[in-house]
């Protein structure tokens, strides 16, 4: 039904139709098999224009778990690197969840599962490694890198006060003169302070948050919501 | 290991063998001959269910069905539909819901065949269609209608499982099921409880009345005002068939999504049915284990152990007491009037006063309308009894129960946050899981083969949704989805068991060099500073609005080289304590009152 619809401008090609987006498509008829080809433009969508929708992604993943012959792995892979890039969030399991262990099996979704892995323990020099020898699989979605910098930025600022310039430049594989150009651009515009470390280089000192500086952790007063109280009210009265 | 847990269901609802053998075994089993008491119980139920008689359905539906059922159709099916239909004026409606109970209890006590799993289907078809027409305009009990979607769910969860078996398959079978192929079709499923949720407008109906401007907690459902309640109540319990049918597949977040109208911090309606709480509550719990919101989960711990407890309270409360007299009063809460305890006169059983606020608790946690509150107080009763003639589904809690002290277990051992569990639940977990929860903080092949043990024993039945490729050789399919729940479980404790060991010996410094640890852990320093990284993104959970929590018992920071750890401090809830105990305090003087009174 949308499919007849379809507008002629280039631009809103990917729009299933004039009145519905996407979204509203999958809340309205989140069991059916007719949104189908909508939700597969709906992927190259987001990877052209860098968003991310991880119910539309959902809703069609369930639909080729009911429908098995209907699954396009490309489709299938461009979704799971999306779901790498919202790390730190569970999605890629989410998605892993619904698609066939037979179909894990095979390439490139062997390869992303590694990746996945390698980012969920941390290890982002055998993350970057990989990802490098993998070029075709990540390369295709734009912003990729940047989200997965991110990812690491925010595990980094948990975890470090000051955290020493190789350990950073290894978590987000960047280095030399680029890395300078990078840490100038946080210097100014996120509060990192950059010091030096006795004798061996540099020190970033990353911005205070209450798990990285638990000081500024909020006591939580011990208070208790109305309802509980009102459980006591008729032996009170 | 995973060789121990056997995906057949349990003998009652033997879903394997083909052959309608126990028809033919003793008696010839005519299923147009109607005996007496069906007779009546037909003719009683209708007029009943015409006059909107709630509480004289339930009776019927709960008690007098069951006793039936033990006493004459112990292993035959019920008289056929078309043979009790002259009784009941050939009413349509009537008829769907008896031919619904009649596949509900061909299902528990004897074996469907194939064409009568799909009629079955036919029947739920022609039954929520005229539900979702709004032409019935009955009441039901509650119990009832979480039946039908627990029925529906359970009996569409069967089919997957039996049409997945396809290696022994008949090639009349295979012809059937080809012939029928949109039979119990995960589309329709899905669409049918879909359908009745947004039909009903139930999560308008939830929101409105947290404005005041609607009531259906505050009735448990029931329409006092003429109205029916079948359809709002059926679109109600719709929502925990979806969960539960996500859970199914594997589609944890869209499994939550459905249950959102439902708050479940609260009690309400889900709390009005035992069946309904527990498979809420585990269903509920099982979702987040998956999607590793802990932070979640440690809400759910708390509404898990609080459970866990009423159920063992309940338990035991009907196991001790039930041959003592009944003295129900009105004690501290004050609500209820003496005569109209004395209506209830149908409380057979017998529940002690000391237990009885605890038992008042668990079952109605939402309001009382003080003229309706009793009625409902005496379903509650007649449930209780119910329950205890170890009905099929009584065992089927009991299972629940036991499966949710593994979740726990699970949930405790991948995050130690045991000062969220109550006393008592607690105790209850060391005696059946205090060795293994030991044994999984270890990080070796014992604690992995424990984890797959009690993951297999507390998961649901996982299904494969999609209809066999009839092209290809037959193969078996109905483990796969089992298999890829359970692998994708244990790639996550694989990735969480190094942090035990770095857990272990945070405990022990204040300070410590991220060298010094890397020593003691015996690998090098880059790995010592990934692992201490992995332990952070595991224990601090990243919510929909960018907004962090942390759930680690044992934090630190890093500066530069040197690890500070920072223990948490437990912050006693001293408002929650201060309550349990008045409230305690008045049980006690309410047992004390009644002493001197006798």
């Amino acid at each position: 039904m949308a499919r007849e619809r379809e507008n002629p401008k280039p631009q809103q090609q990917q729009s299933p139709s004039s009145s519905y987006t996407v979204e509203e498509l999958v809340a309205v008829n989140p069991y059916n098999p007719d949104i189908l080809p909508d939700l597969e433009n709906y992927v190259n969508e987001q990877v052209s224009s860098q968003t991310y929708s991880l119910n539309a992604n959902l809703c069609l993943l369930r639909l080729y778990q009911f429908e098995p012959e209907r699954m396009s792995t490309q489709i299938v892979s461009r979704i799971l690197v999306k779901a790498l890039m919202a790390m730190p969030a569970p999605d890629f399991s989410l998605c892993l969840f619904l698609i066939p262990e037979r179909v894990q099996m095979e390439e490139p979704f062997k390869t992303l599962i590694v990746l996945s892995h390698y980012l969920e323990t941390t290890r982002f020099r055998q993350f970057w490694d990989e990802a490098a020898k993998n070029r075709s699989v990540v390369e295709v979605v734009p912003g990729f890198e940047q989200a997965i910098q991110a990812y690491a930025i925010h595990v980094l600022s948990l975890t470090y006060q000051k955290v020493p310039r190789p350990v950073l430049a290894e978590a987000i594989n960047v280095e030399g003169l680029s890395l300078d150009k990078f840490l100038e651009h946080q210097v100014t515009n996120c509060g990192w302070v950059l010091e030096k470390s006795q004798g061996r280089g540099q020190l970033v000192v990353l911005p205070r948050n209450e798990f990285n500086q638990p000081e500024l952790k909020k006591s939580s007063a011990d208070s208790i919501p109305l309802e509980h109280i009102t459980r006591i009210f008729p032996i009170l009265g | 290991m995973a060789a121990s847990y056997d995906y057949e269901d349990p003998s009652h609802y033997d879903t394997d063998s083909i052959t309608h053998r126990t028809q033919q075994d003793q008696q010839p089993y005519d299923p147009t001959f109607v005996p007496d008491s069906v007779k009546t119980f037909v003719v009683h139920l209708y007029r009943h269910i015409r006059e909107k008689n709630v509480y004289e359905i339930h009776q019927m539906y709960e008690g007098s069905f069951q006793k039936l059922s033990d006493r004459l159709f112990k292993d035959t099916p019920w008289p056929s539909v078309e043979a009790v239909a002259p009784y009941v004026d050939h009413d349509h409606v009537f008829c769907l819901l008896y031919k619904e109970m009649w596949f509900r209890h061909l299902y528990a006590r004897l074996s469907p065949t194939p064409k009568q799993r799909i009629d079955s289907w036919d029947n739920y078809c022609s039954l929520f269609q005229v539900v979702l027409h709004g032409v019935v305009n009955m009441q039901l009990p509650n119990q009832w209608l979480w039946d039908m979607v627990d029925e529906f769910v359970y009996q569409f969860q069967s089919f997957c499982q039996y049409r997945a078996k396809m290696k022994n398959k008949s090639e009349q079978e295979i012809a059937l099921l080809r012939q029928y192929d949109q039979a119990w079709n995960v589309y329709g499923v899905l669409n049918f409880l879909q359908a009745l949720v947004e039909k009903s407008m139930i999560s308008q109906i939830l929101e409105q009345e947290k404005e005041g401007l609607e009531q259906f907690t505050a009735t448990d459902g029931y329409d006092y005002n003429g109205g029916s309640n079948v359809l709002k109540v059926l679109g109600y319990f719709s929502m925990v068939g979806l969960l539960r049918v996500h859970c199914l597949l594997g589609d944890y977040h869209t499994g939550l999504k459905c249950l959102k109208p439902i708050d479940i911090s609260q009690s309400g309606v889900y709390t009005s049915v035992i069946g309904s709480h527990i498979t809420t509550i585990y269903h509920y719990g099982f979702a987040n284990l998956m999607l590793r919101r802990l932070d979640k989960n440690a809400t759910w711990v708390n509404r898990l152990s609080l459970k866990a407890c009423s159920l063992h309270d309940l338990l035991r409360l009907e196991d001790e007491s039930f041959s003592k007299p009944l003295r129900l009063k009105p004690n501290g809460f004050g609500e209820f009037e003496e005569e109209k305890f004395g209506l209830a006169s149908v409380i057979e059983s017998t529940i002690e006063q000391n237990n009885y606020v605890l038992w008042r608790r668990f079952f109605f946690p939402s309001t009382f309308l003080s003229s309706d509150g009793f009625r409902d107080l005496k379903i509650g009763v007649a449930r209780c009894m119910h329950y205890h003639q170890k009905s099929p589904q009584y065992e089927q809690i009991l299972k629940k129960n036991e499966q949710m002290y593994a979740l726990l277990a699970i949930s405790l051992s991948l995050c130690p946050q045991v000062k969220l569990v109550t006393e008592d639940v607690n105790t209850q977990l060391r005696e059946k899981y205090g060795d293994k929860m030991i044994k999984m903080q270890r990080y070796d092949d014992e604690a992995f083969a424990l984890y797959d043990e009690l993951f297999s024993y507390a998961c649901p039945k996982f299904i494969t949704p999609s209809a066999p490729v009839y092209e290809e050789p037959l193969v078996n399919y109905n483990q796969d989805a089992y298999r890829l729940q359970l692998k994708l479980f244990l790639y996550e404790v694989k990735q969480q068991q190094l942090l035990s060991g770095v857990r272990t010996f945070l405990k022990l410094y204040s300070t410590i060099s991220v060298g010094k640890l890397a020593s003691y852990m015996e690998v090098d320093e880059p790995t010592v500073r990934s692992i201490l990284m992995t332990y952070k993104h595991k224990t601090h959970v990243v919510n929909g609005d960018g907004k962090v929590t942390s759930n680690a018992d044992v934090d630190f920071y890093i500066n530069d080289d040197t690890i500070h750890v920072v223990e948490s401090k437990t912050t006693k809830r001293y408002g929650d304590y201060f309550m349990r105990q008045i409230i305690k305090l008045e049980e006690i003087i309410s047992d004390m009152d009644r002493v001197k009174l006798d």
